[in-house]
């Protein structure tokens, strides 16, 4: 079967394309939305934004989430801050430039008019967050302040001190709080959704376990969204908190939504290297970071010296050195890149000679020590909490790590995947950010999404089923998939194998970080699709859950979600020796510049890659959405 | 749809009984009261110091208290205008202790079976219930044995000097005096600091100044009163 | 080095449960508490007993979802910090460890380490929030908020949720959780509007499942975030102005 992906995308200019199709689109009387009930699967920035503003809008929702509160989504983690182009400082930015930052800065691998659309209601993103009552930074004069981050040239990155993302969370979970308290939402916490269930080719409901007591239930609505987060715990270490998982969206996948540029992931480059065999996951550290820090390693492979014993003349300032212009601000992918190359050669420093220095002594010099602590204060603690090193006196070790996954289901321009009633939202969809993601733009999205783009669209969706009744959960739809789920959860009970799903989990991690993580190859990939089944096929035989399905059993959880990681993390290889490019995150070592650059091939590879289910993810079909730039130039990144 | 709700909940009772029927209601009055407390604790142990210029001075403070007011208000009803309220503060001062025990006994059913290690709570916050206790039986046999001389054999009625000296030249009712006192200073020494919290009087200008005025509160009311016993024990006073 | 544990372990909200001794070797004084009990429970599972269950989640300090009671207090030894943040290097070699979980009327046990701690959001649920429906927000520049009273309202905003204030409290009281959400919203002026209304809500709503603060300061000490009992206080004043408030006269008043 081949995929039919239409993506809906109107007519019309950029700048009208989204106020006219809103006029365009049906509308469901205010009377009649409390007949139609949706579920809100994750509550996350994007989750909790969509559920609170549909309940608002008289539809009933009923919202889902793993965590004990909704307030506990990895969403909270978000430390550097939320892009808008409010151009309250007047230094230049529009919509426009927004717009055409995040495309460019996407590595010319999105919609344009999905994008156009970000740009334009992240001002209203701004608007709604303040008057919740988000504590965003002022200026003395009381307004708001901006920053620029991740080497925007402009400053439209409002921020609530290194806690952008528990603030803004705070602001949509307490939205939703009002409703779940008025009785508009149904709230069910710490419950997991196990699967999907589609009739005559529609999303009609979705399959629960009960985590504490081990029930598995049906619900059933008009429409379903999933609004569950990112994959990037694929790697195992990754700064994603530990229970992010794909689940969600690979059952959806599973069930026949399309699943759009799996390998496009961002590897954040300051992050705490790992100090043991143990770690469990890697700390993030704001980029801003790299404003007043410089990077280097030694220019001899294998020294063994301290830092501070190294002199000047025998320091690699590798970044400032190979991209004068930008220096150590170069993107996120660049500068990952550049520290995994520093460690191949044998140059990384630290007990594990796992990261690079960057290093504040000279600005300590320039700013002194106060104007330092001031910015970075609570980054250096942290830092120290962990690492036991105190900053101000011997340079930070950093290293890049997996945090972020641009793929995700494909959905059209209403958010809806191509299984009719199924919406997927906010990191867990493809849809703005290209082969790249800016910094600050992730919040962006999953608000844009949640506020202000899904409760328009699922009315066009759910105005054409007026007076159909939801499918009820004794239908033989939802019971199949309920035995099914059942059958599942129970087996991984039998197996009693001798070792861990974690074990199992931290190998797969290293075959993907070696083969699928900061710069890929064909030999690579191929290895790494061969290695993956393998291991995958000892899991399944030989992996020991223990307790039962009845209790709270957090190894129970775990292993359903290293198993569908394990399916996942062939996808995401399969796709990335099909993309022989290198774009965005994406690095294909066979393209790249005379001088080691990224080379993207627009001519051949200008398209979203949709991959269907066929039954075994390393036999995935590939479905091509070709991209079309009618307002942007294309143009090759250069950072020198 | 826009939802709309009216959050505001109707008044159902007089606002004191609404505020008194939540336990920062009771906080309130625990610290309102205490305060009541504090000021007569305060004014009891300045007058007792009549004691140090003898008994024709201290009987006549005793008789002083009683005709305050007059003419216009007839014998000891000052006195007792003092008294009712002071004993009103106590019985809502006691009766908020006793419901917000009952309340938290209620909420800690559960109990740490390590020891806890104290950070910030300090031995006088964790045995408040036991000192005010101490206190409560002490102002009850306190009263029995100077003000009514129930307890006191050689009790004369208009001579709190000589009943004074009566009673603290025993050894064992002068320990008790001591005891009940030391009791009472640590209850003034979180009280005093901890009731500045309870109705939300914070300013961080002198926010640093509650530690010390409690202590200092609670340094001079145990000094003060248990100089009594000590003078009327070592023949100071007597 | 080598610690003994000595841990909670009970099957279920409604299971007795008891503190049970794991000896475990060979810990790396870098790992982070957490990992520690990571290494436990690998080691139990391939043992055959079932893993020890505790919350977590995102392992730096924000969710608020990890919190234990560790030798006698709460997120353990290392005051600002969140039990996922706390490494072993704050133990010695042949250290015991006693682990429980958080212990209150309204935090029941779910299983061994991990509580049910649903009662914070019944009372956001009462209050906590600013009605502005998705869309009606003007903007955001049109009101002024002075510098100092956002960060103190950020001060506020900064708490996790973690329930290690009740935790640590002698009469499990949720003053400080509480009385820091109430603050966040109550300092700002766009949260004006409910601030009577909201302080009476949540604080009746909090009354229902937890004990009453008799100001020890526990709660301040255990506290990640450090968020100051200062809020406390507010709390209280603005709670009995709530009761007293016409509230059909509270803009001539402020
Ligand atoms: C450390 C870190 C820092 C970051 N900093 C920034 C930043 O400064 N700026 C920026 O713009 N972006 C940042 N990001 C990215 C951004 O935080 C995320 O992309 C974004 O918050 C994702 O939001 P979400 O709502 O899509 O998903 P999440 O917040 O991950 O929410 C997922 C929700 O789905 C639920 N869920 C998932 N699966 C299931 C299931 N099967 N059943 C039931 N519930 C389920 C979860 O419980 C959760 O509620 C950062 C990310 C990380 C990791
Ligand atoms: C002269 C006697 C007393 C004085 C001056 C006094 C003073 C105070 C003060 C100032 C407080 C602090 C209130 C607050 O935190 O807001 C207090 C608390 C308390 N008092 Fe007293 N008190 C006295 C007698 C008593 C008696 C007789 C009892 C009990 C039978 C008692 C029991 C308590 C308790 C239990 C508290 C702590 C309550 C809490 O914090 O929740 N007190 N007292
Ligand atoms: S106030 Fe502090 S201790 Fe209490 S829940 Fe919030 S962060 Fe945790
Ligand atoms: S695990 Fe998130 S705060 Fe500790």
């Amino acid at each position: 079967m081949v995929l039919e992906l239409d993506a809906k995308i109107p007519e019309g200019d950029l700048d009208t394309l989204w106020e006219k199709h809103k006029f365009d689109m049906k509308l469901v009387n205010p009377n009649n939305k409390r007949k139609f009930d949706i579920i809100v699967v994750g509550t996350g920035l994007a989750g909790a934004s969509a559920a609170a503003s549909l309940a608002e809008l008289g539809y009933k929702v009923k919202a889902f989430t793993y965590h004990d509160s909704p307030r506990r989504a990895h969403s909270i983690a978000a430390q550097g801050g939320i892009n808008a182009a409010k151009n309250y400082h007047g230094d230049g930015d529009s919509v426009f430039r927004l717009f055409y930052d995040t495309v460019k800065g996407g590595d010319y691998r999105s919609r344009e008019e999905n994008v156009y659309r970000l740009a334009e209601v992240s001002l209203n993103i701004i608007d709604q967050a303040t008057a919740q009552g988000v504590p965003f930074a002022r200026e003395y004069g009381g307004k708001l302040d901006n920053r620029s981050f991740g080497g925007a040239q402009v400053s439209r990155t409002f921020y609530a001190r290194g806690q952008t993302g528990q603030q803004l969370l705070l602001g949509a979970y307490q939205s939703l709080a009002r409703v779940v308290g008025l009785g508009q939402v149904e709230m069910h916490t710490r419950t997991e959704m196990l699967d999907v269930v589609v009739k005559d080719g529609r999303a009609v409901g979705i399959v629960t376990r009960n985590l504490i007591t081990g029930e598995i239930e049906s619900h059933s609505a008009h429409a379903v969204v999933l609004a569950t987060g990112g994959y990037s715990n694929v790697y195992y270490l990754s700064t994603n908190a530990m229970a992010c998982n794909a689940t969600a969206i690979w059952r959806a996948h599973r069930r026949g939504a399309a699943f759009a540029n799996p390998c496009y992931t961002q590897i954040h480059p300051t992050c705490i290297p790992s100090a043991e065999e143990f770690q469990s996951k890697l700390t993030l550290m704001s980029e801003s970071l790299r404003n007043d820090g410089r990077i280097w390693v030694s220019k001899k492979a294998g020294d063994d010296r301290k830092a501070n014993e190294i002199p000047e003349s025998e320091r690699d300032y590798y970044l400032e050195r190979r991209y004068p212009a930008f220096g150590n601000l170069v993107p996120r992918d660049v500068a990952s890149r550049n520290a995994e190359a520093m460690i191949n050669e044998g140059k990384g420093v630290g007990p594990l000679k796992n990261g690079v220095y960057l290093d504040f002594a000279d600005s300590i010099k320039r700013l002194g020590i106060d104007t330092i602590r001031e910015r970075y204060g609570n980054l250096f603690e942290m830092y120290e909490r962990i690492t036991d090193e105190n900053p101000y006196e011997v340079p930070m070790r950093i290293y890049p790590a997996p945090h972020y996954t641009m793929g995700g289901l494909w959905v059209d321009y209403h958010l809806m995947t191509n299984i009719p009633g199924l919406y997927a939202i906010g990191e867990a969809n493809f849809s703005d950010h290209g082969a790249n993601r800016l910094g600050a733009s992730a919040l962006m999205q999953g608000l844009a999404d949640g506020y202000f783009v899904l409760p328009y669209t699922i009315g066009d969706y759910l105005a054409g089923m007026l007076g159909d009744p939801v499918v009820p959960t004794d239908d033989a739809a939802f019971t199949e998939v309920e035995s099914e789920v059942t059958g599942r959860t129970n087996h991984w009970l039998s197996i009693n194998g001798t070792r861990s799903a974690d074990y199992f989990h931290r190998e797969l991690g290293k075959i993907m970080i070696a083969h699928c993580g900061m710069s890929r190859n064909e030999a690579g990939l191929k290895q790494a699709l061969i290695e993956i089944p393998a291991l995958y096929e000892e899991f399944k035989k030989d992996v020991k859950v223990l307790g039962s399905a009845e209790t709270f059993n957090q190894s129970l959880e775990n292993v359903q979600r290293v198993d569908d990681y394990f399916q996942l993390a062939e996808l995401m290889c399969l796709d990335a020796l099909n993309r022989e490019e290198s774009c965005g995150g994406h690095y294909r070592e066979e393209s790249q510049t005379e001088d080691g650059e990224a080379l993207r091939n627009d001519d051949d590879f200008a398209y979203v890659a949709a991959w269907e289910w066929t039954g075994d993810p390393g036999k995935a079909e590939l479905t091509k959405e070709p991209l079309d730039f009618k307002n942007v130039k294309l143009s090759q990144r250069s950072y020198k | 749809m826009a939802v709309t709700e009216s959050p505001a909940k109707g008044r159902r009772r007089f606002w004191l009984l609404d505020l008194y029927g939540s336990a920062v209601g009771k906080k309130w009055a625990m610290a309102l009261s205490g305060i009541g407390l504090l000021g007569f604790v305060v004014a009891h142990m300045i007058g007792n110091l009549h004691m140090y210029e003898g008994a024709a001075e201290m009987n006549e403070y005793g008789e002083y208290l009683r005709i305050i007011g007059g003419p216009i208000l007839p014998h000891t009803v000052f006195l007792w205008l003092i008294r009712l309220p002071l004993l009103a503060a106590f019985l809502i001062h006691i009766h908020a202790a006793y419901a917000l025990t009952i309340t938290n006994n209620h909420a800690t059913i559960d109990k740490y079976k390590q020891p806890r290690e104290w950070l910030a709570a300090s031995y006088a916050s964790r045995t408040m219930r036991w000192s005010g206790v101490i206190v409560l039986l002490f102002v009850a046999w306190h009263l029995a044995d100077l003000t009514l001389g129930w307890v006191n054999p050689d009790f004369i009625s208009g001579e709190p000097f000589h009943n004074t000296v009566v009673s603290l030249s025993n050894v064992g009712i002068a320990a008790l005096y001591i005891v009940a006192n030391i009791a009472l200073g640590m209850h003034i020494f979180h009280g005093a600091w901890s009731l500045f919290q309870s109705i939300g009087v914070n300013n961080p200008r002198f926010n640093r100044w509650r530690r010390w005025f409690a202590q200092a509160l609670a340094t001079v009311i145990v000094i003060g009163n248990i100089s009594f016993p000590v003078m009327i024990l070592t023949g100071v006073v007597g | 080095m080598d610690l003994t544990l000595q841990v909670w372990r009970q099957a279920g909200p409604n299971a007795p449960g008891r503190l049970v001794d794991y000896p475990v070797k060979d810990i790396s004084p870098d790992m982070s508490f957490l990992e520690m009990l990571d290494i436990v429970n690998e080691g139990l599972n391939a043992q055959g007993i079932e893993p020890i269950a505790f919350d977590h989640d995102c392992r730096e300090g924000i969710c608020g979802m990890c919190g234990l009671m560790i030798n006698g207090l709460a997120h353990g030894p290392q005051l600002g910090t969140a039990t996922c943040q706390l490494h072993m290097r704050k133990f010695k070699d042949g250290d015991t460890i006693v682990i429980e979980p958080w212990k209150a009327a309204g935090f029941p046990i779910v299983r061994d380490l991990a509580v049910d701690r649903s009662t914070f959001d019944r009372i956001i649920e009462a209050g906590g929030f600013i009605t502005v429906p998705t869309g009606s927000a003007s903007d955001a520049n049109l009101t002024l908020v002075p510098k100092e009273v956002a960060d103190w309202s950020m001060d506020a905003a900064a708490c996790i949720g973690c329930g290690a204030c009740v935790a640590a409290c002698p009469n499990s009281a949720a003053q400080l959780f509480t009385a820091a959400k109430i603050a966040h919203l109550s300092l700002l002026p766009q949260g004006q509007p409910e601030r009577w209304t909201r302080v009476e809500a949540m604080v009746d709503k909090m009354e229902e499942f937890f004990g009453s603060c008799t100001n020890h300061g526990e709660c301040e000490t255990a506290c990640p975030k450090e968020i100051s009992i200062d809020f406390i206080a507010l709390m209280n004043k603005d709670y009995m102005k709530a009761k007293f408030k016409n509230r059909r006269l509270v803009s001539q008043t402020g």
